[in-house]
């Protein structure tokens, strides 16, 4: 038997509210299948199962919200038959392997939810793992009604009265107030979402930033002639070709492309390219292009055509949330030539480009108007320096160059 | 407000002990070497020749003795000012202090009273290694039924001696041995109001509360002044009275604050600084938002070198990283 | 088809491509960029969407035309005759 939890669906997550079971105990469940939405600060969430098998017992119910790691639900492996009344574990002995319970019979408070936002640890770990709450802090967020699950903790991975002023001084309207209310997706939510993400990230990640201007000329003019054979469903974006290469060259740099976290620097094995997507409204969120660097630009236009409205329309699936290895964001439209962004912890680098504008270069010893971006990588210093995306940005320079490779 | 003039702490309490000379025929000094030398400290330089022999008494070096004998003097009628040269020796007392001085108004059912002050020299920073440089007011005020105070400004060196005159009780007087030369301001003229039971804030502030007493309130002063160099704003309390605390000024400054340092010359250990933070976070503990920290002597005897016997104390440096690390920076 | 047919397909294929707008009013004369923040992939897949319906092929150097309601109303109009002929 397995067990089934709340995913962490990103570095800022610490709960989620379970909406819906798409299946019912004793159903037949495939790895990959999508067997639960649950609600969340970039949205409901398609959450995916990892093994095959059947659905066990279901222990979150629809409208619960729990903590990241709570058991949703147990998974039968192949073979497996459901345990018998009588043979089932003692009730006392489910309870300890469940997370701790709150000892009130009441509906857990926002603080003690805090308290568990954390994957369930080992009795003997409890004292290490428990958020760092002043009791200052505590009582503030308790009088100004702010729930503690959704603080992101400072200095020392502690929260207090500073950090609850930060979330007191965002906290979206009262309710009687309009603002903007999208389909899955409280804008006030992610907002803090982002705001706890890249305070994390400005604090903790000792950034660089290496920036170079390639040209992209011969890549609008093979892409034009490329459409015009193209049927309309058929047509490439420009940023097709452009999120190939890059996954491409960061697939030869494993030092950008990878998680920091405890236990230091991991290499991820494959591509999966965050793709920043900027809601209408405000708000930001990156889901993952699995396996940028081996698909098609056919088969990655048909999945950004995919996935990009369902980032808008906050219906994005769990392992877009959390596998991404890198982040790509494309100013795209308008005019801004360059973006210094900041990377999406616990990755290690983000690819920010400018618009692709007309621009003086400098050709053959002569200036002329070509058609310009302004790529930028922000990198982590714990794990690499900025000859390691200067390399990088060589490569991509090179390999938009012969667009039809790609 | 009455003009103000100033003075040294030494003369501060030379003052108040001629001032209570001249008022009160039963008040006597009496102490190690108080009469032609003046004193340790020479806080009696000159009371000798004008008081006479009879009210500055030299006494043999027999703390226990002399102590013993103020007891029975105050039980007797007299207000004996009792001078002990370093609260070091005052150890060798501290069975009459204890046992007598601070049980006979109970065990008697009240039928007597000790009106004794005791005087004595505490802390380290005068390279007088570790028999003369220790602060042991925890030892003192540990005990119900004797009132302790620690003056750290030449007013309250000026006032508390004539309010502990006053308290029917028996008054220790801890005065720290690096403030006799300090200068500082006191009432021209007038009545030196002295309140012995409260604390008294000596820089207001907004961002972490600062408890001491003694010389280390002008150490703490000096952090604050520092930290104001970053954008921190502290509070600085005087703690003045050891026994009694005065809790009510404490805990208003640290629920306005949310973040206490306490700052004692004494040993981390059972200290007086342990007392202060125990009662915080009995009191206060909804208000905290960072773990009270201490910042004490190290806990070895203080070292005669001038080098290690300042590392062994607070200073403003160590006073400042504790503040910062109650504001998490 | 009506001008009012037409702004009704053009209404509801943005709202396919963009169910988040879903309810939104347009303003005819202003550019889906400036009124929703609609981005290249948005509007490739509007595009589509409107090509798909109409069976009216959208050559990319076509696209300027299309940027608002009004302008991919006429378009639409204009080449949907052609385009059933």
């Amino acid at each position: 038997m397995i067990d089934f939890a709340m995913p962490s669906l990103g570095a800022d997550m610490d709960a989620g509210t379970l909406v819906e079971w798409f299946i019912k105990p004793g159903d037949a469940v495939r790895r990959g299948d999508i067997i639960a939405l649950v609600e969340t600060q970039k949205g409901a969430i398609e959450i995916e199962v990892f093994q095959d098998g059947r659905l066990g017992d279901i222990k979150v119910g629809p409208g619960e919200r729990v903590p990241v790691g709570t058991v949703l639900a147990t998974i039968l492996e192949p073979g497996e038959t459901v345990p018998s009344p009588a043979a089932e574990t003692p009730p006392s002995a489910v309870e300890e392997a469940a997370p701790p319970a709150p000892l009130s019979p009441r509906p857990p408070m926002p603080q003690l939810e805090a308290e568990r936002a954390v994957p369930a640890a080992a009795p003997g770990e409890a004292a290490a793992t428990r958020p760092r709450i002043t009791p200052a802090a505590r009582r503030q967020a308790a009088e100004k009604g702010i729930d503690l699950a959704t603080v992101s903790p400072g200095a020392e991975g502690v929260i207090g009265l500073a950090e609850i002023a930060a979330v007191a001084a965002i906290k979206p309207a009262p309710a009687g107030e309009t603002r903007a209310r999208r389909p899955g997706i409280d804008l006030g939510e992610m907002r803090k979402a982002i705001a706890a993400a890249m305070s994390r990230s400005h604090r903790d990640i000792p950034h660089y930033w290496v920036s170079q201007t390639i040209d992209l000329t011969a890549l609008f003019a093979w892409l034009e002639a490329e459409n015009a054979k193209r049927s309309t469903a058929e047509r490439l974006l420009y940023a097709a070709p452009l999120i190939k290469a890059v996954a491409l060259a960061l697939k030869e740099r494993p030092e950008l492309n990878g998680h920091y976290g405890e236990a230091g620097f991991v290499p991820a094995e494959r591509v999966h390219l965050g793709i920043a997507t900027a809601l209408r409204g405000g708000g930001l969120v990156a889901p993952a292009l699995h396996d940028a660097d081996s698909i098609g630009l056919e088969e990655l236009m048909t999945r950004l055509a995919d996935l990009i409205p369902r980032a808008r329309a906050g219906r994005l699936r769990s392992s877009e949330l959390s596998d991404a290895s890198a982040t790509f964001s494309n100013l795209g439209e308008g005019t801004s030539e360059a973006i210094m962004p900041l990377i999406y912890p616990p990755q290690v680098a983000i690819v920010g480009c400018g618009a692709a504008t007309l621009r003086p270069f400098v050709v053959g010893g002569k200036v002329e108007a070509r058609r310009l971006l302004t790529v930028t990588v922000a990198g982590d210093h714990r794990v690499s320096d900025g000859r390691r995306a200067s390399q990088f940005l060589a490569r991509l320079d090179a390999l938009l160059q012969k667009p039809e490779a790609l | 407000m009455s003009e103000m003039r100033r003075i040294t702490y030494r003369e501060a309490v030379r003052e108040a002990l001629r001032e209570a000379l001249s008022r009160d025929e039963r008040v006597f000094l009496m102490g190690e070497d108080v009469g032609a030398y003046g004193g340790a400290y020479a806080c009696s330089l000159g009371l000798l020749e004008e008081f006479g022999p009879e009210r500055i008494r030299n006494t043999p070096l027999a703390e226990s003795g002399f102590v013993g004998a103020g007891i029975g003097a105050a039980m007797n009628g007299m207000r004996p000012i009792v001078e002990i040269m370093t609260i070091n020796f005052s150890l060798l007392a501290l069975d009459q202090i204890v046992n007598n001085a601070a049980t006979i108004r109970h065990m008697s059912g009240g039928q007597f009273s000790v009106p004794l002050v005791i005087r004595m020299a505490t802390g380290a920073g005068r390279q007088l290694a570790a028999q003369h440089s220790h602060s042991f007011e925890c030892w003192f005020a540990h005990i119900p039924g004797i009132r302790v105070v620690a003056p750290a400004l030449v007013a309250d060196a000026r006032g508390m001696l004539p309010a502990a005159l006053a308290d029917p009780d028996p008054v220790v007087i801890m005065e720290h041995a690096t403030l006799y030369n300090v200068e500082g301001e006191v009432p021209a003229d007038g009545e030196l109001a002295v309140d012995l039971d409260r604390a008294a804030i000596r820089r207001e502030g907004t961002d972490a509360t600062i408890v001491t007493y003694s010389a280390n309130v002008m150490k703490a002063l000096a952090a604050a002044e520092a930290l104001a160099g970053e954008a921190i704003d502290c509070e600085v309390i005087d703690l003045r009275s050891l026994r009694p605390i005065d809790d009510a000024t404490i805990l208003a400054s640290v629920r306005k604050t949310h973040r206490a340092v306490v700052v004692d010359e004494g040993w981390r250990s059972v200290g007086i600084a342990a007392e202060i933070s125990a009662r915080i976070q009995e009191q206060a503990f909804f208000d905290l938002d960072a773990p009270v920290e201490r910042v004490c002597s190290v806990e070895v005897p203080i070292p005669y070198p001038s080098h290690l016997e300042q590392a062994a104390i607070p200073q403003p440096e160590t006073i400042a990283a504790a503040v910062r690390r109650t504001l998490r920076r | 088809m009506t001008d009012t047919e037409l702004m009704d397909l053009v209404r509801k294929t943005l709202f396919d491509v963009a169910p988040d707008l879903e309810g939104e009013e347009l303003e005819a004369r202003e550019t889906f960029h400036d009124q929703f923040e609609i981005d290249s992939m948005d509007f490739l897949n509007f595009v589509i969407g409107l090509a798909k319906a109409t069976g009216v092929e959208i050559p990319e150097s076509d696209y300027p035309r299309l940027q608002t309601p009004a302008g991919a109303v006429a378009y639409l109009r204009a080449n949907w005759a052609a385009a059933s002929t």
